[in-house]
């Protein structure tokens, strides 16, 4: 099923220094009964974005008006704990196309590209200099190249390279599936179960 | 010569259907676990499709996340969560799916079901919407949770596309002490590896201190893989697991079972056989432990101190937040803190093992006053094999009650949340921020910890008053 190419972004950031954020705080439980994938961004980050009383928290970053743009930029390990695709289409749904750490866990990594939301591995040093440089000067702005996989920050362009895996950057630069890839290899799969002997 | 091999690229390698090149291995899956809060999307996502689920026969479901663990023959009084679990009927009507669903016998949290049920069996691959999925690897499978995309990518085709991970090895030797329990083993080895530090990883734990474990202290340790980053974690069948599965109803009456047996005693990595990674420790230098921080990684023995705060630190900001949260202070004991919550359940500690040993404890004894006590069982099956062993009488003459089954207090989807503020020993998995309730302070321990600590009304060692 077709989603949302991705091949250029040019942007402002947003940081968000911290280590660790596991996907109960990008998206908590409370918020995972809806049937549907659309309106988690409401809630994205909620207990950091809003107090007690749903009054909305100044000092988080998303309500700093100074911070802007498609690109989060997170500390090292974003995405732990939880399996909850929820918590990518929260971020998707506030509008951001991609998010860069030094790591992410196996499985938010995965959830992100099966979503159109890029994830970006940097050096934590790489990542350390970015954070500094959008908390000193937010309107500073990157551009992600996914074709050549850079990272350049405007207006100079100086750029590092990332990885990803070809077949994943073929799928968000076409905006195609795995689903769509399963099924076209349908027959080998239907050869590969005939000859399956692990189920009892 | 063949190589010699690891049981994880044993079984992984002979269900690649097709590897594709500079990419990730189509991986055929043997069995997959659904429940009611990350599949909807799923089953939606196929209609849109219009394909249907490809092996209903090799996909089961149960209700468990979003279900109250009281009165549950009634409706579910929440809106949105009684729409999830009837949207689960559904779907299963609809498209041939088994579902246990609330108050059918065999309904539980989806890792303390598919292994009583027999569903788990030794070399098998398996999935699940749910990163604890990792539960099922003590049988020696590889078992791991993925995202609702990939739900819908094993209902429609029964195969997932993955990356390989790496191969580590966690060796834990000798003997535990007294009052150390397998929750305190992976406690242990999460703080040593931090909550990343397997990222990337498939764990294979071994070692005389694994091989003394039940059936259900296995799981505990594979159960929490996930919290130091693994994509799962497995432990190679022996003994132990061949007599667990002989029990097992379903799978005691099978024809064939002795040449199964015969087959998956030999699932085991070759002698010699190379991990991209090695880690050893030693079972006598665990003590009790618990988390004093928002991840799982910040754990401790009980008895020691919070580490110093080291403002030069890398991650010194986030380690500062996470003490704020919690109401620690650098550089100071927590035993004796008081606590105001216990929670006794979930699908790391929610199995008869877990039940037996907490009632053992409080036995005799009185839960203090302070303490507001949730003991609930990992599945009916569980709960009734409590029940049968008066393990329920045990708790309620010393004053607690045992509820119903489901995921409870450990991810509080349902009622059952820890007020702000409050401090909760919980045997579940994760102390994240908000975990149990918004601003509720979780500390991750043992039962025996907790059973401990419910009759004290503090933090306490079980070590204290198991030599009374």
């Amino acid at each position: 099923m077709s989603q949302v190419k991705f091949d250029i972004v040019e942007t402002t950031c947003v940081p968000l220094p911290l280590e660790n954020v596991d996907t109960d705080q990008i998206i908590p439980a409370r918020f995972l009964s809806a049937t549907t994938r659309e309106g988690f961004g409401e809630n994205l980050f909620r207990d950091w974005r809003y107090d007690k009383s749903g009054n909305k928290n100044m000092d988080f970053v998303l309500n700093n008006p100074a911070f802007k743009g498609k690109v989060l930029v997170a500390g090292k390990n974003f995405g732990s704990g939880s399996s909850r695709e929820h918590a990518v289409w929260a971020i998707s749904d506030c509008g951001f196309r991609a998010v860069v750490s030094s790591f992410f866990a196996d499985i938010f990594k995965n959830n992100s590209l099966n979503n159109g939301l890029l994830p970006v591995v940097v050096a934590q040093s790489y990542l350390d200099y970015l954070l500094d440089l959008i908390q000193k000067e937010p309107d500073t702005r990157v551009r992600i190249d996914l074709g050549n996989q850079l990272f350049s920050v405007l207006p100079s362009g100086e750029s590092i390279k990332f990885e990803i895996n070809p077949y994943k950057k073929e799928c968000l630069m076409k905006g195609l599936d795995d689903i769509d890839y399963l099924l076209s290899i349908w027959d080998t799969i239907i050869a590969y179960e005939s000859g399956n002997t692990v189920r009892k | 010569m063949m190589e010699p091999k690891t049981l994880f690229d044993k079984i992984w390698d002979s269900h690649v259907v097709r590897s594709i090149t500079g990419g990730p291995d189509v991986l055929y899956i043997d069995q997959h676990f659904i429940h009611e809060v990350t599949s909807p999307q799923a089953f939606e996502g196929l209609r849109k499709r219009g394909v249907t689920v490809f092996r209903p026969d090799k996909t089961v479901a149960t209700a468990d996340h979003n279900i109250p663990t009281k009165d549950q023959d009634l409706p579910i009084r929440e809106e949105l969560s009684r729409i999830q679990v009837e949207k689960l009927d559904q779907n299963c009507r609809e498209f041939g799916i088994d579902y246990f669903g609330l108050n059918h016998p065999k309904n539980g949290i989806v890792h303390v079901v598919g292994p009583e049920l027999g569903y788990t069996q030794p070399g098998m691959t398996i999935v699940c919407g749910d990163s604890h999925t990792s539960t099922h690897g003590a049988f020696g499978t590889i078992a791991f949770g993925i995202g609702t995309s990939e739900v819908e990518m094993v209902l429609a085709t029964q195969c997932i596309l993955q990356p390989k991970p790496k191969k580590m090895r966690i060796t834990i030797n000798r003997k535990l002490q007294k009052g150390v329990t397998s929750k305190d083993i992976i406690l242990y080895i999460i703080s040593k590896m931090s909550t990343g530090g397997a990222t990337g990883y498939f764990v294979e734990y071994s070692g005389s201190a694994i091989e003394s474990l039940s059936m259900e202290g296995r799981m505990t340790i594979c159960n929490m893989s996930i919290e130091m980053g693994a994509r799962g974690g497995l432990i190679a069948p022996d003994d132990t697991t061949l007599k667990y599965l002989a029990k097992v109803e379903s799978l005691s009456t099978l024809p064939d079972l002795s040449s199964l047996l015969e087959k998956w005693k030999g699932f085991k990595s070759d002698p010699g056989a190379i991990f991209d990674h090695e880690l050893k420790f030693d079972a006598g230098d665990i003590k009790p432990m618990i988390t004093y921080g928002t991840n799982p990684g910040m754990g401790m023995s009980v008895d020691a101190t919070i580490p110093g705060l080291d403002s030069k630190k890398e991650g010194a900001a986030s380690f500062a937040k996470s003490l704020d949260y919690m109401g620690f202070k650098p550089g100071t004991k927590i035993l004796g803190h008081p606590v105001d919550y216990i929670f006794l359940g979930s699908c790391t500690n929610g199995r008869i093992e877990d039940l037996r040993s907490f009632a053992n404890f409080v036995r005799g004894k009185k839960k203090a006053s302070n303490i507001t006590a949730l003991i609930v069982p990992g599945s009916k099956k569980v709960e009734q094999q409590a029940v049968s062993e008066g393990l329920d009488r045990i708790l309620k003459d010393a004053g607690f009650e045992l509820r119903q089954p489901g995921c409870s207090s450990c991810l509080a989807m349902n009622e059952d949340k820890i007020p702000a503020g409050k401090y909760a020993i919980s045997t579940s998995n994760r102390n994240f921020e908000g975990r149990q309730g918004p601003g509720a302070r979780t500390l991750l321990a043992s039962p025996l910890t907790a059973a401990a600590s419910a009759i004290t009304g503090k933090i306490t060692d079980p070590r204290d008053l198991l030599n009374e």
